[in-house]
């Protein structure tokens, strides 16, 4: 599996990173790289092995159904680049 | 005399108690050392005034006997940890401005201890990098050099320990999530502890990499990292991965009694290209824990190798995620917009702008082995990998009870040295494994390389039984008598 | 049940077309706060009010499962009669918007909460059928963008942000508009049933993605559209027919199907593309390592089972079998878990005001309530949540005409009088005087008063032609002004009559 610059451009669009055209063939040098190198995990067999999703071994504390949070409108928008009438504000989306 | 700024936080802690020095008088010295230390590029934001006004109430508390081991110590935060009021940036453009309004809870508690924060010191730009070479606040310099070269402190947690080695600080936290402790702490002649994931609360951390990220003290002594670790520790139900079960005092743990246990010495970690100094240092250790009544036990982790390239899938994977939230949204930084840029313009300019480039690589890495067609050959091959690392530890565990290794295959290294980022992620092969286990993990300083700069040894330990690890450690250190320190060349007239 | 539900069959010019359907519904769950935070889940208040540092997805912020969530999303999978998985988990859906602060929905992809069901819908001809649940799972609602209050500016508000919702995916089932708005209305009495959804579309909390294709009767299924966002069911069933018909229109022009997102406008009853979603999406669903898996012993399921009361087709089969109810009545009771405990408690009253059993008194009662009463709220535009007379007042009024007290048309008239003023029966009974006289004595007078006056039809009677009696009944009705008792009235004329 190898990353051509076609690639690059489609995961930087899903990544929302814009990256100028002549940086794309660089970039997708490096990550084929990185690539090659991990490819050597295809080597070991792991058809019988179970995924790992933590390293926790405990049961998921589950919260009481209470309102503990909230009603904190000033701090939730005191770092916004813009916020208007209370709401964040972002370039208009057209649906 | 000893200057102040030259205490361990026991020795510190001893003085408050008895009234020989005040929490007002130790933090005044650390902000002088600070001050003079400003050419290393340590902090990103210094809270000198905060800093005062927490002596003071430590000094309150002494004076009232309410006092805890950390009251009135000294702090620098590593600035992943949201800090209220106080800007926290995550070595990141893309935090600038950011002023969280909440506490991360192991600052919280360290502060509930009545320890005092000097303020937020640089790192690699969200925790990515072994050098600090990748913060937008430029590169911290290691208060060690190799001769007249100027060298890395590590990553991330460079910062952390190079206020901890210019003797600004007598700790820092530090966060690990593939050696970001360790290494740093071997680079600079510091002792830096990974605990057991689910040690630490997570919660008002700035996520690098959920399930491997873990918060961890950095500090001069063992001693003093089982102080500070007992202050930072500590289950919190605001973090769903912390575990409920009591901290011990890892302190009193400190027997220097270690006969009996056995010491693994995995087979797999004697890589090619390793100096023969730090084989050299490996052995050594070996003989003084023999001398000590441990056994050495040669083991095998037979997917030791693998570790590194399995991390460098899941680390960036979980990253190209949890740094999605950086928009230019709901806070800090955004682009500059030009008339008829829409939302994806906002997105797509603010994080290549706000994202510095090993950010960016791993970002793209990441969604690339989570993408369509390509998570079952990548990433969840990964977490394949992951089961079997855990299973190599957890066979190790039923012969050994802890496992000793050095902590990175080499010793600080000049800036820019190491342009090619594969060669920057070796650095990282002896502490990544057990960061995938979820295992805690020390570094200690053990020997000088013949460039003389400070060599790290590892030792690796059960799950929450970071008691066994700092007494395996203590003893070690002992053995080690490791008293050199760097000369103070940056200090202004010095 | 043993007509088949009627096809529905789209006529092109090249032939017919059937259609297929599945449906994915985002049900709000019932609860105080939100699915990872503590915040409030109340509709309607100030912009970003009802917002923790969690749900605006601040650095350093971890999600922490409400519990009520997990126990209602369970409780639903039992009333879905479907498989609660012992072992589930959270992964994250990954993509930009500007309403989904942390750049992912957390949401559960391979591991649901509750596995494969089956819900029972009934047609307007009858017929029943089986539409498929494919699963059931947890998943946090977005923020919401606001795009027409600022020349500039899209506006967004993340007090839905984090709010828990339970998506329930049917199996593509479902081959006419009728049957998926059947299923819809379905699914919509069982949350409310049980508690763990209000289903208020028009608020949305609860609301359908409609998956529909076309196919030649037999053929494989064909390229589906998803319309995203329906609100309510008669929308879903006009989206289903508009689409149906696109589709049928593209193929039959030697076009082919998109694959798409669309979106229904209501005021045009057309479906069209959503631009915002136009490009192709890669969602990097993996599992969210800040969450740890789900997981049940036996005691909790059991313990949601108990706490589960009794579901619509288990109430219908019990007004029908066991009470005698007609099946048209009990469906429709049971189509509302108000109208079906309205009814219970009219039964208990009636049960305690009579002493009659249940099987005896309850298909009359349930034909008054959905005849008269209903006729009374359908007039006024209410419903039975709303009505004006509670069940026991409506009790008393029914005991009335099952003892003889008065007549049915005089219950229709009291019925109205108490619609209008909520006065008890009784009162208005005895102050309009309409108690049916069946004191005998004074009925005999007027029997033979009646006898007297009509020669020819007692002539008539008494040659063999029976029928007769009815006018004479009638006259003896209007002789006490309607109130006489008929069944007694009759009883005496015959006697009378045939002894003579
Ligand atoms: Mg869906
Ligand atoms: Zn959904």
């Amino acid at each position: 599996m190898s990353v051509d610059k076609a690639t690059v451009e489609r995961i930087a669009k899903l990544a929302r990173i814009r990256i100028e055209d002549h940086r794309l063939a660089p970039l997708a040098g490096e990550l084929n790289q990185i690539l090659g190198w991990v490819e050597q995990l295809s080597a070991v067999d792991t058809d019988q092995v179970k995924p790992m999703t933590s390293v926790v071994d405990h049961a998921l504390y589950w919260r009481d159904d209470v309102i503990a949070d909230g009603s904190k409108r000033d701090e939730i928008l005191a770092n916004a680049p813009a916020a208007e009438f209370g709401f964040f504000a972002v370039p208009k989306v057209i649906e | 005399m000893t200057e102040l700024t030259d205490l361990s936080i026991a020795e510190a802690r001893d003085k408050l108690a008895a009234r020989e020095c005040s929490a007002q008088e130790l933090t005044m010295a650390s902000l002088k050392a600070m001050d003079e230390a400003r050419s290393l590029n340590i902090f990103i934001t210094e809270t000198p005034e905060r800093a005062l006004a927490m002596a003071e109430s430590a000094d309150a508390s002494l004076k009232a006997g309410t006092h805890s081991p950390m009251t009135g110590i000294p702090v620098a935060v590593k600035d992943l940890f949201c800090t209220k009021g106080v800007r926290t940036t995550a070595g990141s453009r893309i935090l600038d401005p950011f002023i969280p309004t909440y506490e991360s809870t192991v600052t919280a508690n360290l502060w509930q201890a009545g320890a005092v924060m000097l303020g937020k010191v640089n790192m690699d730009e969200f925790a990515m990098g072994s050098s600090n070479e990748t913060s937008y606040y430029g590169s911290v310099i290691n208060p060690w050099r190799a001769g007249d070269v100027q060298t890395v402190p590590g990553g991330s947690s460079g910062g952390s320990v190079a206020a901890v080695a210019a003797r600004i600080s007598p700790c820092a936290t530090g966060t690990d999530t593939g050696g970001s402790i360790r290494q740093p702490a071997a680079f600079t002649g510091t002792v830096g502890l990974k605990p057991t994931y689910g040690r630490c609360s997570r919660f008002g951390m700035v996520a690098f990499a959920s399930s491997l990220d873990q918060a961890g003290p950095i500090a001069r002594s063992v001693r003093d990292c089982a102080i500070m670790l007992g202050a930072m520790a500590g289950y919190d139900q605001k973090d769903s991965t912390c575990v409920n079960t009591p901290v011990p005092d890892y302190e009193a743990a400190l027997s220097g009694d270690i006969r009996g246990l056995k010491i693994g010495i995995p087979r797999e970690y004697r890589v090619d290209g390793m100096s023969s100094e730090i084989d050299a240092m490996w052995q050594k250790a070996m003989d003084w824990l023999k001398d000590a009544g441990a056994e050495i036990v040669e083991i095998s982790l037979p997917h030791t190798h693998f570790a590194l390239p399995t991390y460098y899938i899941v680390a960036p994977a979980e990253a190209s995620s949890n740094l999605a939230r950086y928009d230019g949204v709901r806070y800090g930084f955004r682009a500059a917009l030009e008339a008829g840029d829409g939302l994806t313009e906002l997105y797509e300019k603010t994080r290549a702008e706000g994202f510095g480039d090993e950010v960016k690589r791993r970002i793209l890495m990441g969604t690339y082995v989570l993408s369509a067609g390509y998570y079952d050959a990548y990433y969840l091959k990964a977490q394949k990998l992951r089961t079997l690392i855990a299973d190599d530890f957890a066979h190790a565990w039923q012969k050994v009870d802890a496992i000793l290794t050095p902590t990175a295959p080499s010793a600080a290294f000049a800036f820019g040295s190491k342009p090619d980022p594969l060669a920057m992620y070796m650095n990282d092969v002896f502490t990544v494994p057990a960061s995938l286990a979820g295992l805690p993990g020390i570094s200690i300083p053990a020997a000088l390389s013949a460039d003389g700069l400070p060599l790290g040894l590892q030792l690796l330990g059960r799950a929450f039984d970071e008691a066994t690890v700092l007494k395996i450690a203590d003893v070690m250190e002992k053995a080690a008598a490791f008293t050199a320190r760097p000369a103070d060349w940056w200090r202004k007239g010095a | 049940m043993s007509i088949a539900p009627e096809s529905y069959i789209v006529r092109g010019a090249t032939g017919d077309w059937e259609i297929v359907v599945g449906l994915e519904v985002h049900a709000q769950v019932t609860s105080k706060a939100k699915l990872f935070s503590g915040a409030s889940t109340t509709f309607g208040s100030e912009p970003n009010d009802n917002v923790s540092l969690v749900d605006a997805a601040f650095p350093g912020m971890l999600p922490v499962i409400n519990a009520e969530c997990v126990r209602q999303a369970v409780r639903t999978g039992l009333a879905l009669g479907a498989r609660i998985n012992r072992y589930s988990r959270f992964d994250r859906k990954n993509y930009f918007y500007a309403d989904l602060p942390q750049g992912y929905q957390i949401s559960q992809f391979s591991d649901p909460i509750v596995g494969e069901g089956e819900v029972h819908v009934e047609l307007a001809n009858g017929a029943s059928k089986a539409i498929g649940i494919e699963r059931l799972h947890l998943e946090q609602d977005a923020g919401k963008s606001i795009h027409d209050q600022h020349p500039r500016m899209t506006l967004v508000d993340l007090n839905r942000s984090g709010v828990a919702l339970m998506e329930i995916v049917s199996k593509p089932d479902m081959r006419t508009p009728e049957e998926a708005g059947a299923y819809l209305k379905k699914l919509r009495t069982l949350l409310r049933y049980i508690g763990s959804c209000d289903g208020n579309m028009e608020q949305g909390s609860m609301r359908a993605d409609v998956n529909v294709s076309v196919r030649r009767p037999g053929a494989p299924f064909g390229t589906r559209c998803e319309i995203k966002n329906v609100n309510s069911v008669r929308f879903v069933m006009q989206a289903i027919e508009y689409e149906a018909q696109r589709q049928v229109d593209i193929i039959e022009a030697g076009g082919t199907i998109d694959q798409e997102t669309r979106l229904f406008d209501p005021n045009k009853g057309e479906t069209r593309s959503m631009r915002s979603k136009e490009d192709a999406h890669d969602y990097r669903y993996f599992p969210d390592p800040d969450l740890l898996p789900l997981e049940f012993d036996e005691d909790f399921i059991e313990a949601a089972r108990q706490s589960l009361p009794e579901l619509p087709d288990a109430k219908k089969a019990r007004f029908t079998h066991e009470w005698g109810l007609a099946e048209h009545n009990a469906a429709t009771l049971v189509g509302e878990k108000e109208s079906a405990d309205w009814f219970e408690q009219l039964i208990d009253e009636l049960v305690a005001k009579t002493g009659q059993p249940i099987a005896k008194i309850a298909a009359k009662a349930s034909n008054w309530m959905l005849s008269d009463l209903y006729g009374h709220l359908n007039k006024a535009g209410q419903n039975i949540t709303q009505c004006p007379i509670d069940p026991a007042r409506s009790a008393a009024l029914l005991a009335l005409v099952l003892d003889g007290t008065i007549s049915g048309s005089a219950a229709k008239d009291v019925l109205e009088d108490m619609f209008a003023t909520g006065r008890d029966p009784l009162v208005i009974v005895e102050e309009k005087g309409l108690k049916q006289v069946s004191d005998t004595g004074a009925l005999e007078a007027m029997a033979d008063q009646i006898i007297a006056a009509n020669p020819t039809q007692v002539e008539q009677y008494k040659a063999g032609k029976t029928k007769v009696i009815g006018f004479l009944v009638g006259q003896v009705m209007k002789e006490s002004r309607g109130q006489a008792n008929p069944a007694v009235v009759n009883e005496i004329l015959a006697k009378k009559l045939g002894s003579s």
